[in-house]
């Protein structure tokens, strides 16, 4: 059994059909590139994996468990995480608050009210914060970091619960070039725990990290596949070169 | 670049809500803070000296004036715990304080019960069972709640609760209920006076303590999480909406507590103590003194009741003219409040690793 099967999702709004019909299977410690032009449906298609939104038609199953009409708070518990498109650190706490705020997320109620698991977490803060190169400010705000450094703790903060899938909604963007080099190899050691879904528009990035692809284009699937079958595609190729 | 200037950034990359007035006065705060200084336990101290001393100064009817503000900042402290730590409007908080006012009232008229071991107790379980009521409806739905849902949804329960009030003759319509006799601690009577103003005084210090202690806790991180990005922590699987309701049945708690002590302090109780002037007075006291920082409540309501007091004796005529400009005053050029001029962003927000916090002071 795959970790993450959609089948069939459609997504309407009004008059607007943004998926249709669109599946995406992820399999145990894969990195899967979601990728297609402008407005296929790619981030509304995670949306509906994440529970951001639901779909008007299809099924998600995670770990053999329909979770089409689960909330965000029980998909977490289910073992799925995600980083945003728009980075949404919390900017006024610290960064080792921040990845204690995402650590401690399923710490009971009493613990929390006294405090009982901070002391059992700071290791695990600090090796989430030397993981992805921040050790060194981990008492300055997140609002003093770089857009880049940014994205890292985001995702530090989503990889923090050890889930089993974590969606990324365009990692890299905004990133320099040696900025989205870095965050490639800050992904890779994650893969031995962990499944990726990746919507992402620098296709370099996409090819060099991922397993499979799967291609949207209008809100269907055209191409599923490894990267080579995928590069091979001639109808890929066509709709890359007829929007570009 | 230097730690004051990084910290600087840090300060006012909050943005929106930092706005023109924090330019200079704020400068040389996260220079200090980097020392390691705390400005909010030395403010609490203050307070806390000032409030103990201050009966011996005071002529007797002043004296009741100054117990009838703590209990009023023990009410506010409830709505900065709501709103300035979870980020929940509750605009109609009087609500809570009313209902335990009113139920209080009634047991001293109708049953005789005025023991301080009883009412007391009755009174807090009241405001419990008020929030767990109405926040069970307003912020437990099938999907979050939005914020002015909550808003307009409180709002309405303290107008409704108002005129409920005036409308039942049994809770003595218009009029309310006068004459309650005074809390009874075996065979003393605990009247309007300096004692009465330690006894409220050491309820708001208990209060104030444990409410610092709950924002301090990692309790308080996962408050922080929601009052600035609800949807992401959920998606940490955070239960976003029991811990709104947790917070709101607390802030319902001790509001009605100060119900309680407000209804006995005064004597009397009227529709007004449930409805929307005094939801708004709280939320003011809040936004003057600073939220999200419980000191800042208690200031705000010590300075806001105060002026007014001494504006009305002054200047019979304009003096709520007076107030409401000043009010606007401090809204508009000090959004964090009056407890902006001495605490700085990364102190408000503070930090909750506890062995972080021994590693910084050890760094050099």
């Amino acid at each position: 059994m795959p970790l993450l099967e959609a089948a069939g999702i459609g997504k309407v709004y009004g008059k607007l059909t943004a998926l249709d019909g669109a599946s995406l299977t992820v399999e145990e410690n894969e990195f899967h590139g979601l990728i297609g032009p402008n407005g296929s449906g790619k981030s509304t298609l995670m949306k509906c994996v994440a529970g951001a939104e639901v779909p008007t038609s299809g099924k998600v199953s995670f770990v053999n468990r329909d979770i089409t009409a689960l909330s965000p708070t029980e998909r977490a518990r289910a073992g799925m995480s995600l980083k945003f498109q728009i980075t949404s650190v919390l900017p006024t706490l610290t960064l080792y608050d921040n990845i204690l705020l995402a650590l401690q997320a399923q710490s009971s109620l009493f613990d929390l009210v006294f405090s009982r698991t901070r002391g059992a977490l700071h290791d695990q803060v600090m090796t989430m914060l030397s993981q992805f190169r921040l050790a060194d400010r981990a008492h300055d705000a997140a609002a003093a970091l770089s857009h880049g450094q940014q994205q890292w703790l985001e995702i530090a903060m989503a990889l923090a619960g050890k889930p089993r899938l974590l969606l990324l909604d365009e990692p890299t963007g905004g990133m320099s070039l040696e900025e989205r080099r870095v965050t490639g190899e800050l992904l890779q050691p994650i893969k031995q725990h962990c499944s990726l879904v990746i919507v992402e528009h620098d296709l370099d990035f996409i090819r060099d990290i991922c397993d499979r692809l799967t291609v949207l284009d209008q809100g269907r699937v055209l191409a599923s596949g490894t990267v080579a079958e995928i590069q091979a595609n001639k109808s890929v190729q066509e709709i890359y070169l007829r929007r570009a | 670049m230097g730690a004051a200037k990084q910290a600087l950034r840090a300060t006012l990359g909050e943005g929106s809500e930092v706005s023109m007035a924090d330019d200079g006065s704020n400068r040389a705060l996260p220079a200090r803070q980097a020392a390691g200084l705390k400005v909010l336990p030395i403010v609490e101290g203050l307070v806390l000296i000032v409030a103990l001393v201050l009966p011996l100064f005071l002529k007797d009817y002043l004296t009741v004036f100054a117990t009838r503000v703590i209990i009023l900042a023990l009410f506010a402290l409830s709505f900065d715990l709501v709103w300035g730590y979870a980020g929940i409007m509750s605009f109609g908080q009087a609500l809570f304080f009313g209902s335990a006012g009113y139920g209080v009232a009634l047991l001293a008229r109708d049953l005789n019960v005025t023991s301080i071991l009883l009412v007391l107790p009755a009174g807090t379980l009241i405001g419990l069972t008020t929030s767990l009521l109405l926040g069970g409806f307003l912020l437990l739905g099938r999907h979050p709640s939005s914020v002015i849902f909550v808003a307009l949804g409180t709002l309405t329960g303290s107008y409704a609760a108002d005129r409920l009030a005036r409308g039942w003759y049994y809770l003595g319509g218009q009029n309310g209920i006068p004459s309650i006799p005074p809390m009874t601690l075996g065979s003393y009577d605990l009247t309007e006076g300096p004692v009465y103003y330690y006894f409220a005084l050491g309820i708001l210090t208990i209060c104030y303590v444990l409410c610092r202690f709950l924002v301090r806790s990692q309790f308080g991180l996962a408050l922080a999480g929601l009052r600035e990005n609800e949807p992401r922590i959920a998606f940490f699987g955070y239960k976003t909406q029991h811990l709104k309701a947790i917070v709101f049945a607390v802030g319902g708690t001790i509001a009605g507590l100060a119900g309680s002590l407000y209804a006995f302090h005064e004597g009397f109780v009227w529709p007004n103590m449930l409805g929307v002037v005094i939801s708004t007075q709280v939320v003011l006291y809040v936004l003057f003194g600073g939220s999200g920082t419980l000191i800042g409540a208690v200031i705000g309501a010590v300075i806001i009741e105060g002026v007014s007091f001494w504006l009305s004796d002054n200047y019979r005529e304009i003096w709520p003219i007076i107030l409401g400009v000043l009010l606007l005053l401090v809204i508009l050029f000090r959004p964090l409040g009056l407890i902006s001029f001495v605490l700085g962003e990364r102190e408000r927000v503070g930090s909750f690793g506890a062995r972080a916090r021994e590693k910084r002071h050890a760094a050099p």
